[in-house]
């Protein structure tokens, strides 16, 4: 009886879920993006002659972190949809 | 420099000082209720495809590039503009724009039993005219570039270009020999064609759909088909000249016993074979939508906020300016890097597929 009470009570959770998701996604992002400048930052630092290599090391590094985080948005996009 | 930084100041406050009057979107909204402003309209109706090139609406009246309409219905070949779908109210000849949720804003017929049916449509829409626009940019310049070359080949005579074509010589040599060569190996030559292509076609694609107006604005690079076959082409490349060694690697790799018969690691690597060109599809098709959506949204601030009161939207149309700017060298930036990726993922995963047998040290 309390199972079919409760079972009546169903949201649907879809939109919240994909929400949430898409922030989680840019919260990602935000992390692995900073955490491949903080390194490049870093390794300048340490041997200022590489700064062209590492500057294009870490814009492909960071193209490529972006692109999984995109994976998650578009995908929580079409669930939005 | 002092002057150019001059003019930029004065633009910026003329566009913050014509904000100051009220809007006359407010104006408008007292009078009508019906249109409510919707930004996600506005941006579904700029990033998706559509039967005419729409440029601009003056007092309601839409004034849009008609396209042809090329379909193959039940009753045969109708090739008509799509002016002719504006004058017959949404209908021409049995074709009609669906509403459905399945078929939303594409032509549709009604077959015998009165559903919905889509004809066979070859129609050339926003996007394939835009394609062709901007294929024909990129033939002008690579072949125009390639004809200096051509000609010094002739003459025997070996000058160092200057200008734009050295500029496109710096540009070519640079994918070259950092990407293509490294990545690849002894047999790149066969490979650099397309992949030099492909750089190309990206980038000129993404930059023409920045430009705010006809011939730019379309969105090519972030409609799913076209990032499709892009990696499609990847993968018939890597796949069809892949050697043997590349396909024994993948269904009877050199491991243990125990991680290739139950098939954990032959199943696991033939998904990567379909992995790999479905993540550049998706990286390419969701950076370019989700930038040209941004960049609309942005606009939109404005009319959002404009029946908000003068205030709120002369501030909100100077920090829509400003983040526009800032969010259009983004977008530059963003361009050029996604199609360097894809250019360097392909060549990667090309190169991957070209190995040699290792000799076995027994």
């Amino acid at each position: 009886m309390l199972l079919s009470v409760l079972l009546q009570a169903v949201v649907s959770y879809t939109g919240l879920g994909a929400a949430i998701g898409a922030g989680l996604a840019a919260v990602g992002a935000g992390i692995g993006v900073g955490r491949i400048g903080g390194s490049a930052c870093e390794g300048i630092a340490r041997q200022p002659d590489a700064v062209g290599d590492i500057r294009t090391t870490m814009i492909i590094a960071a193209a490529l972190v972006e692109g999984v985080a995109l994976f998650a948005i578009v995908l929580c996009g079409f669930i939005l949809k | 420099m002092k002057d150019f930084s001059r003019i930029i100041v004065l633009l910026f406050c003329f566009v913050a000082a014509s904000a100051l009057h009220p809007a006359f979107a407010a104006e408008e909204q007292g009078k009508h209720e019906s249109a409510a402003f919707s930004a996600k309209d506005v941006i579904m109706e700029h990033v998706t495809d559509a039967y005419e090139w729409h440029i601009t609406t003056i007092n309601g009246k839409h004034i849009s590039i008609p396209l042809p309409v090329i379909v193959v219905g039940q009753n045969g070949l109708n090739v008509f503009f799509s002016s002719k779908l504006e004058e017959g109210h949404g209908s021409y000849n049995g074709f009609y724009l669906s509403e459905s949720e399945k078929y939303k804003g594409k032509l549709v017929e009604k077959n015998a039993s009165g559903e919905e049916i889509r004809p066979w449509d070859f129609s050339i829409t926003k996007n394939v005219f835009s394609l062709l626009i901007n294929s024909g940019i990129l033939l002008a310049i690579i072949l125009g570039v390639a004809s200096f070359y051509k000609k010094q080949k002739k003459t025997g005579e070996l000058k160092a270009p200057r200008g734009f074509i050295g500029f496109m010589e710096m540009i070519v040599m640079n994918i070259e020999n950092e990407v293509i060569k490294p990545c690849i190996g002894k047999n790149y030559a066969k490979f650099s064609p397309y992949l030099l292509t492909a750089f190309f076609f990206i980038l000129i694609n993404n930059l023409m759909g920045l430009i705010p107006i006809f011939p730019g604005g379309a969105n090519v690079t972030g409609n799913i088909a076209i990032t499709l076959i892009l990696s499609l082409f990847t993968f018939f490349y890597v796949n069809i000249f892949g050697t043997k060694e590349y396909w024994r690697e993948i269904f009877w790799p050199d491991v243990p016993i125990w991680l290739k018969v139950p098939p954990f690691m032959p199943i696991i690597e033939f998904v990567g074979v379909f992995t790999k060109p479905f993540a550049l599809m998706i990286r390419l098709f969701a950076n370019i939508l989700a930038g040209h959506s941004i960049a609309i949204s942005i606009v939109c601030l404005v009319f959002i906020t404009a029946s908000q009161g003068p205030a709120l939207n002369s501030s909100m149309t100077v920090v829509s300016v400003l983040l526009s700017v800032f969010m259009g060298l983004v977008e530059v930036l963003v361009s050029c890097i996604q199609a360097y990726v894809f250019t360097l993922l392909s060549a990667v995963f090309i190169g991957l597929a070209q190995v040699e047998p290792h000799t076995v040290k027994r």
